[in-house]
């Protein structure tokens, strides 16, 4: 069984930091192309953690305001993408807290003990899951699985699984240690498969699909 | 290695950073035991699926009005000067 490489490439490291030196003098322009550069990463984070989209739109224009009013205090250290998605998930952790205040929303929040991650679906899938729906429903049923996941969860599956950041730049991006990055993305990850089993199962014959 | 073993080491076999030993071991483990082969390709397949969906794409129109709302804001921060975020 091969592995899984990440299809999500960051620019390269140069061309980015000339981007951000020069916006940092003060040129518009090269701010405003980091904006054109990574304004769909930053939407997709911060839909997949507030699950609004209206939010998300709003956590867009913050994070990059904030990084602009901010640029002088990068210092460099990191990738500019790692140090705006700092800022976007935070953004985004904020707006979530105030639409439900009545949860405490934290990256830290308890997790089920290890035991709990333990496969109890072991059913196998179809051969092509995602061909038993439509695109719209499709859709539908992936939103509904990751809306289940706790915050924690699915901001770490979101940065490493979906915008292919490594298990580093997680671990920097949320303070994290690396190991709960490990460890919030195994279980993240087995909570999704389960989640989708229901909807993915190989079905036996007499309902049409076989 | 034992199942519980196998998903401990599940994340790393995924993001093919395992050492060749433990590799070794975990595909050994996966040619004979069925349901940690049917766990691990149904997770492979998830990390897929939703790497994939594009789920929440920004669509263009959207994309330039908030592009353009921010390079505004941007200016006007500049203008008031720094440390007014």
């Amino acid at each position: 069984m091969s592995t899984i490489e990440n299809k999500v490439a960051a620019a390269p490291i140069s061309e980015e930091l000339a981007l951000v030196r020069a916006a940092k003098q003060g040129d518009d322009k090269a701010f405003e192309e980091l904006v054109r550069r990574y304004d769909r990463n930053v939407f997709r984070i911060a839909q997949h953690i507030t699950q609004n989209r209206e939010d998300a739109e709003d956590v867009v224009q913050e994070a990059f305001l904030k990084a602009y009013g901010n640029l002088a205090k990068f210092q460099e250290q990191s990738k500019f993408y790692t140090w705006l998605v700092r800022i976007a998930v935070n953004e985004a952790l904020m707006k979530l807290r105030r639409r439900r205040p009545e949860r405490t929303v934290s990256l830290d929040e308890e997790i089920k003990t290890e035991d709990d991650s333990l496969p109890r679906e072991i059913a196998d899938w179809s051969p092509n899951p995602e061909q038993l729906y439509n695109q719209s429903e499709l859709r539908e049923i992936l939103s509904k699985t990751i809306q289940g996941l706790p915050p924690g969860f699915r901001t770490v599956f979101v940065l490493r699984d979906v915008e292919g950041l490594s298990t580093e730049e997680t671990a920097a991006a949320l303070d994290l240690s690396v190991p709960a990055v490990k460890s919030r993305l195994l279980r993240a990850r087995l909570q999704l498969r389960e989640r989708l089993g229901r909807y993915f199962q190989k079905r036996e014959s007499g309902d049409g699909i076989q | 290695m034992k199942c519980a073993e196998f998903l401990q080491e599940l994340t790393n076999y995924l993001d093919g950073v395992l050492d060749d030993k433990t590799k070794g071991e975990l595909e050994n483990h996966l040619s004979w035991c069925h349901n940690c082969y049917v766990v691990c390709d149904t997770t492979k397949k998830t990390i897929e699926i939703y790497r994939d969906s594009q789920l929440y794409e920004l669509p263009e129109d959207l994309r330039s009005r908030l592009r353009s709302a921010i390079m505004t804001k941007c200016q006007q921060q500049k203008k008031r000067g720094p440390h007014s975020v």
